[in-house]
This record gives C-alpha cells, structure tokens and sequence, in this order.
C-alpha cells in the first residue's frame, strides 16, 4: 500500500502521478512495491490514508474454543447472508423467474455456482440424470442418442465463459437512471469455467450434411425452450457443457446438459439440452424471433443478433456502497467481449471529461470476465465513475450518448429493473459519488 | 467450417497417439432410428416444413380457448388474466418507440411461430396435451383475433404458412456473417 514509503527504504522509486481528473492514479500503484503518490498524496487532505491509531489487541471468543465440525458441503459464513441473488418471482406466482447475479458484493472473476444468475420460462425442472437423453438427428447420416455418462467418456475442453442474457442491463434503456444495484442492472450475465464435449466432435459423429446451416437446438424443460444456431457457431467453440466450475451444472444453469456458445446470447446456451436437429433454415421459433430480438428507434426490428457486444461496470464502488472518508480506494469492475478477449478498459472519475487506463488483472481469456482495478485517491468532493471497455478485435464499448442515438431509450422513465423495455444494451455505467460518499446512479 | 475443426482433430489425434480408430470422435453415441425420434421432433419450420395433419377454423378455436386458455389470456385475448399472460391480439404500432409491447400482431413474422409455441409450451400448467386440430384451431382463432386470417378461414399444413405477417419483412440481421 502507498503509505509504506519506507520499507524500500525511503523515496528512492518515482513518485505515482495522476493520471486522469478527480484523483485517479498511476496503475503501478497497484504492483505491490513501495510507491509514493505524487503531490499531496502522502500528507495534509490526505492524512486520513493511516487511518487512526489502531487499538490494542486481544482475542476473540471463537479463538478460544472448539469450533463446529466440518460438513459434507460447505457454505457461506452466516455473516455474509446479504450476498444472494436478487429474485424476480419470489413469492413463486405462475409465470416465470429470475435471479440476478450480486455483482456488487462479488470479486475476481469467477461467480460461485449458487450465484450464477438463472431465468427459467417454464420453471427449473427435475431431471434425473440417468433417463436424459440427448439426441443429434436431422440432416445427418446416423442419428446418434447421447447419455450424461457416454459424453462424459469423451475428451472434455474446459474454458472460460461468461454467459449473458440479451436482456440483461435492460433498465440502463430507461431514460432517466434507476436507483438499484450493479447487480440489479447488470446480474444477468455470469462467469464460469464450463467443461463439456465439443459440439463440432458430435455433429461429425453424426456425419452432419454440409448443406445443413442450422441446428435447433431444445431443451427439456416444460417450454421445450428451442432456438437456431448457426453450424458455423457449432464448429467455431460450441461445447455441449456438463461440468461447472468443477461441479455438474446447477439445476437453474441446465443440469445435466447444456449448449455453451461463447459469447452468444444467454438464451441460445439452451439448457436441459435434449435434441439438436441439423436444417437448412431457422426455426423462427418465439424466442428467436420476439422475445431476444429487438425494435430499434423509428421501428425496424432486429433478429439473430447472436454476438453479446464489448462490456464494462464498476462494481466497487457503485449504488449501495458508500466511501468512508477521502483517501485511498480501488476502483473494481468486470469487462467482457463476445467477440474476443478484452484488451484496455479506461477509466474515469470526473464522469468522462478525462480517462486513465486501469490494470487487467490476468489471465485475460477469451469471451469471459477480465476484472479491472485502478487505484483512486478520493478527494472528498463529488466524482463521477465511468469505465469503458475495448476488446481485441478493436470493439469499443458506446459512450451513452452513442449508443442512445443509434439504440433509442424509453420515452418515459422506468421504474422497475425487472422489467425489459429493449434487448442487447452495452453501454456505460456511471457512479456519481457525493461529498458525503454516498454513491448514486446517474448518466453522464 | 473453421480452422479450429482440423486443429481440434489433430489435437485429439495426438492425444491418443497410440491408436488410430479416435481420429475423429470416441465414436460413443448409439444410433436411433428417425421414427423413434418423431414425438420429441416438434419444431415447425417457417415453410411450413414439419406441420402436422389435421386442421381448425377459428369458431372452433374459440371454444378450446373459453375452455383452456381464457383464464390467464383472458376475453378475447386482451392479456392480463394472469401475470406474464401477455395480450394475444392487438398490439401498437413499433413506431411508438423502442419499448414497444411486441404482439403476434405487430411483430412475429411467421404464423408457423404461434402454432408451433402453442403446440411445445401451451397451456402452462398442461405443455403438449393439446391434440393438433385444437392447435390449428388456437393459431386459426388467434389470427383471426388479429384480423390476419378470415373469421371462416382453415389453418392446416397448406393454409397457415401462407399467412402473411405484417411484420415479417422489417427485420434486419445485423451480423450476416456469423450464420
């Protein structure tokens, strides 16, 4: 930390300049060496960074007795009770359900699997994994039937993945900003390492007929839930997924079957996955061509946008939170691309009249959370806090005012996050931090 | 096709380097029969590929929908009997702005999607018990509803196709070359 000035013995490294407006610092602040801050850092406004002096020590209850025994399966500390999802349909009225991912309250890049955010149309069924069956047919020589226990025999390809809803940051289209959370706004995309079968080895098992250019993929749910995939996808990175993090899927993620398509849109990972029929055209089935497609301003309409587009959000601090005093902060969020890994995401605390480049923390992977921190000495005075992502195909992340001119936003303000007025928003989330340290939601 | 596919083949075959029969694939699925498939095989194309027989006119649509579907679409297909039971006729003009309700009359552009969600996810407490003629019966019903179809016009596998959909030719695709 920055006020250890002396443990590399005094001031012989460069001081840690500014790099942007409103404090944000040098991102070699964060390497772990001795490191001065430029200008006032050290002293006077900032005197708070040593904090008071701390009290003497003594021991805790909890260390001074056995603790509990180990259990079979482990969960979190009562004490951290709050970080759960945010529910769509709690009180489980017939229709269907959310959770949101916590983001606010998460760190690194992976999400625990009983976070992982879930929406299910018709309900999470009750598979037993001995009877699923997942059948490969349609345009191709042999059909072929596929148990949990035949594909786990086969070479598994383990990656990272971030799995995004397309409506997923959906109250950011509400024209004036909504006071929630970033997992409120943003907890419908989710990171995991999946490990499952590549889906090009069993269309080749199959012997796949070049002419097909689709396949309908479907799930056992009650819906049946379907949607096209193009066979290019299929042979691109498709994995038919059945381990998460470690672990067979999670009921409310597609147990014990999934389709994993990198990047695509949440819905098109279908879950349950039970058949895939090669075709020569897409199915047109409801949710391809309503539900996760979208109307654009003047009332053309998208379908089939696939690609979950270059992404960025603070999650530290954001709604929610509030600084405890001026001084030393990190500034942490998560960026993702579809169409690759992220390569830069700058920030900014004047609400983007100027912008400095945070530290990725690696590995970057491709199509999954990249975290990025950017040291930040809080003047006390009311900041604005923008991240902006851009990925390794050159993709950049639309400031607001872009992306409202070509995207549109609602004529009148929103006043619930859990409803969808439009699909696919990929634009910057701004903090507005007030002099008190309280955090709101705004636009810049 | 992608570069990744022979990659991906030389990796496994190397991965097995001592035998020659995985160069492709385990080669663990077992074959099944097109016919075993066919009541798992419901996905109706846009051409009309994979309809059903049988057929409906929407005043018998009418009568399975006072029986099966009104109490969460409510009268006349309005919507709102029941929460997430979206309207089944009507719908505002997509000008109206980006946040627009998106109906099967202003927005689907294939009837073959309203039989063919009807037929997998209809009625939500009972998915698939519905017999086709009361499906082309719904979808005959619902069109005529939106005044897409005729009040004595026939939906079955020749007729629904042909329904054109206001909507169908406004679409855009904004990444052609990822299909």
């Amino acid at each position: 930390m920055g006020h250890r000035k002396n443990r590399r013995g005094g001031n012989e490294l460069p001081p840690v300049e500014a790099v942007a407006g409103n404090g944000l610092l040098n991102r070699r602040a964060l390497l772990g060496r001795g490191i001065v801050f430029a200008g006032a850092m050290g002293t006077g406004a900032a005197g708070s960074l040593t904090g008071a002096a701390a009290e003497p020590l003594k021991d805790e209850p909890w260390s001074l007795e056995m603790g509990a025994v180990t259990p079979p399966l482990q969960v979190p500390s009562k004490f951290e009770k709050n970080v759960v999802r945010t529910l769509s349909n709690p009180n489980n009225e017939f229709r269907n359900s959310h959770a949101r991912t916590p983001h606010h309250l998460l760190n690194g890049t992976i999400t625990p699997n009983s976070m992982h955010f879930s929406i299910n149309h018709a309900g999470v069924p009750d598979i037993d994994p001995d009877k699923h069956k997942l059948v490969i047919h349609g345009m191709v020589r042999q059909p072929l039937e596929f148990s949990l226990e035949t594909l786990s025999r086969y070479p598994l390809v383990t990656r990272m993945a971030f799995v995004e809803c397309a409506g997923n940051s959906a109250p950011m289209f509400s024209s004036a900003p909504l006071q929630v959370t970033a997992g409120a706004i943003h907890g419908l995309v989710s990171n995991s390492e999946w490990s499952g079968v590549r889906l090009s080895t069993l269309l080749d098992e199959a012997g796949i007929d070049p002419k097909a250019k689709w396949l309908v993929a479907e799930g056992a749910d009650a819906h049946f839930l379907d949607r096209s995939v193009p066979v290019k996808k299929a042979y691109d990175d498709a994995l038919v997924a059945i381990y998460q993090n470690g672990e067979r899927l999670m009921p409310g993620n597609g147990y014990p079957m999934r389709l994993l398509l990198p990047g695509y849109q949440g819905n098109m990972n279908v879950k349950f996955l039970r058949r895939i029929k090669a075709i020569d055209q897409p199915a047109m089935s409801m949710f391809e061509t309503k539900t996760y497609s979208q109307i654009l301003p003047g009332g053309k309409t998208w379908r089939f946008h696939f690609l979950q587009e270059v992404k960025s959000f603070i999650t530290y601090p954001s709604f929610g939170h509030s600084l405890k005093g001026p001084g030393f902060y990190t500034i942490s969020g998560v960026a993702y691309s579809g169409a690759g890994r992220i390569a830069r995401v700058m920030v900014s605390a004047d609400g983007g009249k100027s912008w400095g480049e945070a530290a990725l923390q690696g590995p970057v992977h491709d199509k999954a959370f990249t975290r990025f921190v950017m040291p930040w000495r809080w003047d006390g005075q009311p900041a604005v806090l923008l991240s902006r992502a851009w990925d390794e195909a050159g993709n950049v992340q639309p400031l607001r005012a872009e992306f409202v001119a070509a995207r549109g936003q609602t004529k009148q303000p929103v006043t619930n996050p859990l409803v969808f007025p439009n699909q696919h928003y990929n634009s910057i989330t701004s903090w507005g931090v007030d002099s008190k340290g309280e955090i709101k939601h705004v636009y810049a | 096709m992608s570069m990744h596919k022979p990659l991906a083949a030389l990796i496994l075959a190397l991965a097995f380097s001592t035998g020659t029969a995985f160069a492709q694939s385990p080669g663990l699925g077992k074959p099944i029969l097109e016919a075993d498939i066919k009541i798992w095989d419901i996905a109706i194309l846009p051409d009309g590929s994979n309809l059903p027989a049988g057929s409906g006119t929407p005043a018998q649509g009418a009568k399975v929908y006072a029986e099966k579907c009104v109490a969460c679409h409510a009268e006349g297909g309005k919507g709102g009997g029941s929460p997430g039971a979206g309207p089944l006729a009507g719908g505002a003009p997509l000008t109206n702005g980006i946040e627009t309700p998106k109906t099967i009359g202003n927005y689907y552009a294939y009837a073959t999607t309203v039989f063919d969600y009807i037929r997998r996810a209809m009625p939500f407490n009972m998915p698939r018990s519905l017999p086709d003629s009361e499906v082309y019966a719904l979808t005959a019903y619902i069109l005529s509803l939106n005044k897409l179809i005729g009040e004595n016009d026939t939906m079955d596998a020749k007729t629904l196709p042909q329904v054109k959909m206001p909507n169908r030719d406004n679409f855009i695709i904004p990444y052609p070359d990822r299909i």
